[in-house]
Order: structure tokens, then C-alpha cells, then sequence
């Protein structure tokens, strides 16, 4: 008969406190529409890993070790940054160039917008070594391969907190960066209308783009090859025109069956002897300085180089920079549209965020560069 | 977890290499992006050759 509450006796109230977090992953992720596809897989692995003696974990029992599936499951996909890695090729196939290629210019603000980052390494270098400093910073690349790829790297212990982190504040960039676009531009500078002009950009470009950005970005960040380099391929299957099968399938299938096991794998780290400490609480408010200094960075950047253009750029887009994609693009849009609904800054914001997204994964490598 | 007010200071240097690398990068990226679309796109036919 003990054998059927022994087990419930072993309950520790940390694990109820999981549970808990799982279940507000969870709830966030149906109830909320948040970045669905990974918090909920994250929310119900948080449940699973936390089960006293849970057979999803590897456990040591009675001297022996038992493997569990989601441990076997993160030593062959996230230990070797092999999951990200394969879902950047899915990403890479679903991101259009197009808006970016036809006005190049736009890449400087993705540039910009990765301020953030940096200056979360420094401030979180107050409280943690170096290499975790890196890798809680690159949170600011609201980019979740990019982060763990980075974080593993580094050998980061607080994997789990800055996965939560990353992708619980890209969930919240409709929220988050509103109000510091606000504070830091004035009504008249919302109002600055942004006619696109529509231009013809060639198949070879497409095509060469995701090769030459490889190349360059290999040279001289060569630990962000493996990164960008699976992102452009995933660009050149779909630019290229003769594997739209292979381009659809990356997209869909190919980027949904990791985003599955990504999530609920993730989720080994969430085991609350791990999780559960102050630090935890830190690496999130870190994350949030991180978005909101990107957003800063983006837009205070705008502002600065409309003090020498001719013609005035809505410093708005620079918030789309933050790579987020596509929401913030879209965010910056329905804030000129509240302000002027006959304001089209989509086009313009959405090429700041795809280079957004380039520049993110180019800030990863720096930071590699630097640290590993 | 212990608190270094210094190590701000100290990190500043990456945050300017690292800014500045960024900067450099994405500056190349866009150089030979706009010569890409300068060299392949397409010139417009000129009158004499539509008129024909």
C-alpha cells in the first residue's frame, strides 16, 4: 500500500512552486496568445521535470542512474546547439529580404538596436562572472536560438531562467517597447511620414545575399558562422527558386518538429533546485533592461541621424531593430497608425526588424568572439 | 552572487568594441548590398530601343 503515496511524500514545496510557473507558461501561452509554440511545451516541461523523481530527468537511484528521455533529448539537440541550429534554417526560409534589400540603409538601425545587449553585459557584470554576464546579455537579442546557442557556449548555468526570460519578454514586445518609443520621441517626430517607394529587387541579389552575408560575417565573427551560416541557408532554399519543396518544408514541418522538442527540452533546466533562486529573479529584470535598452538604442539612433538627414526618418522604426520578428515591426506600424492612420510605416519597419534579426546573430558572435 | 560596482566600468571597453564591431559589419553589409543592387538590376530600355 506505501508504494502508491511514497512517492507524493517526496513532494518538495519548490516543485509546487514549478508546477505553478509551468501552469503561468502555460495559461499565458493559450489564454494570452504568447509565443504559444514555446511556452506552452516549456510550461508543461517545467511540470514534468519536477514530479519527485521524475523518470523524464536523468536521476541517480539507489547509486544507479536512471537516463531520463527529455536529459537524452538535451545532450543530443540543445548541449550541442544542434536544435537551434536546425531551426534557424526553418527561420532563415520564412524571412523575405525583400523590404531590407531594396533599402539597405535600413541595417543600420538593426545595428543599433542591439545596444541593449551590451549594456546589460556590463550592468550584469556587477553580479555574475563574465561568461554569464555574456550570455543573460544576449537576451537582448530577442532571439531564442541565438541565446541558447550563445549561453551554451559560454557554459552558462542559467540556461533555463534566460530562455524564460528571452522568450517570455518577445512574447511581451507589444508591451514593452510602447512606452519607452513614448518617452523618447515627441508627437511631431510620430507623425513623420515615410512614403516607400516601391523597387525591383533582382533574383541574383536575393540569391547572393544570404551567401556574401555568410562570408562576411564568418570573417569577422567566425564563432556566429555556424548561426548565420544555417540562417542564409534557410534563405537561399527559399531565394533560390528550385527547391520550393525543400523551402516549404523547412518553414513548416522541418521548424515545427524542433520547436516542439526545443520547448518541452528546455524545460530539463527548469528543475527547481536549479531554478529557484534569487538569481533567477535578477537574470529576468536583466532581460527586461535588456529589451528596453535595445529599444532605446534604436530609437535614440534615429533621432541622431535625423539631426543630418535631408529627409527625416520617423525615429519610431528604430524600435524595430530589436529583431523580434515580426512583431515589432508591427508594433512600430500600429503606433505611426495611431497617430496618423494615413502613416504606412510597415515596409520600413519591417526591414529594420529582419536586419534586426542579422545584426542579433552578429552581436552573438562578438560576444563569443570576446568570451569563449 | 556578490555585487562589483567595478565591473561596469571594466566591461565598458566590450560594449564599445562590441557596438563599434557590430557598427562596422553591418556598415560593409549594406555597401555591398546597395553595389549588388546597382550592378544586377535591370537598366530600362532606352526610347530609340521601345520605339522600335
Amino acid at each position: 500500500m506505501e508504494i502508491l503515496y511514497e512517492n507524493l511524500l517526496k513532494l518538495e514545496w519548490q516543485q509546487i512552486v514549478m508546477w505553478a510557473i509551468g501552469g503561468i507558461l502555460i495559461f499565458l501561452a493559450i489564454k494570452k496568445d504568447m509565443e504559444p509554440t514555446l511556452l506552452l511545451p516549456i510550461g508543461f516541461g517545467a511540470i514534468l521535470v519536477n514530479l519527485p523523481f521524475s523518470g523524464a530527468v536523468t536521476q541517480i537511484v539507489d547509486g544507479a542512474v536512471e537516463e531520463g528521455a527529455l536529459s537524452v533529448l538535451f545532450d543530443a539537440g540543445i548541449a550541442n546547439e544542434l536544435f537551434p541550429l536546425i531551426l534557424f534554417i526553418g527561420i532563415g526560409a520564412m524571412i523575405d529580404f525583400g523590404p531590407l534589400l531594396a533599402n539597405p540603409k535600413l541595417m543600420i538601425f538593426g545595428a543599433a538596436a542591439q545596444f541593449g545587449i551590451f549594456f546589460t553585459l556590463c550592468v550584469a557584470s556587477m553580479f555574475f562572472d563574465i561568461n554569464d554576464a555574456a550570455a543573460i546579455a544576449i537576451i537582448g537579442a530577442a532571439d531564442g536560438p541565438t541565446s541558447i546557442v550563445v549561453a551554451q557556449k559560454l557554459m552558462s548555468k542559467y540556461l533555463g531562467a534566460i530562455m524564460v526570460a528571452a522568450y517570455s519578454y518577445m512574447a511581451l514586445v507589444p508591451i514593452i517597447q510602447p512606452p519607452i518609443i513614448k518617452l523618447l520621441t515627441t508627437k511631431k517626430e510620430r507623425l513623420i511620414r515615410m512614403p516607400y517607394e516601391q523597387k525591383e529587387v533582382s533574383k541574383l541579389t536575393r540569391i547572393l545575399f544570404p551567401i556574401i552575408i555568410t562570408v562576411i560575417a564568418g570573417l569577422i565573427a567566425p564563432a556566429s558562422v555556424s548561426l548565420i551560416g544555417f540562417l542564409m541557408f534557410g534563405n537561399l532554399i527559399r531565394e533560390c527558386g528550385v527547391l520550393n519543396s525543400l523551402s516549404d518544408t523547412a518553414q513548416k514541418v522541418l521548424a515545427n518538429l524542433i520547436t516542439i522538442f526545443l520547448g518541452i527540452t528546455i524545460a530539463t533546466k527548469m528543475q527547481a533546485d536549479q531554478f529557484l533562486k534569487p538569481e533567477t529573479l535578477l537574470i529576468l529584470g536583466l532581460g527586461l533592461v535588456a529589451f528596453i535598452f535595445d529599444t532605446a538604442g534604436g530609437v535614440l539612433f534615429a533621432k541622431f541621424i535625423n539631426l543630418f538627414a535631408k529627409k527625416k526618418i520617423n525615429p519610431m522604426i528604430g524600435a524595430a531593430g530589436i529583431s523580434a520578428f515580426p512583431m515589432s515591426g508591427r508594433v512600430v506600424h500600429k503606433m505611426g497608425q495611431a497617430e496618423d492612420p494615413q502613416n504606412f510605416l510597415l515596409m520600413h519597419s519591417i526591414g529594420v526588424n529582419v536586419s534586426g534579426q542579422i545584426a542579433s546573430v552578429i552581436a552573438g558572435g562578438l560576444i563569443l568572439n570576446f568570451f569563449s | 552572487m556578490n555585487f562589483h560596482p567595478g565591473a561596469f566600468i571594466d566591461s565598458l571597453y566590450y560594449m564599445g568594441v562590441g557596438m563599434l564591431g557590430i557598427m562596422l559589419v553591418i556598415g560593409v553589409i549594406i555597401g555591398i548590398t546597395a553595389l549588388l543592387n546597382k550592378i544586377t538590376n535591370k537598366k530600362p530600355a532606352n526610347k530609340k530601343d521601345s520605339l522600335k
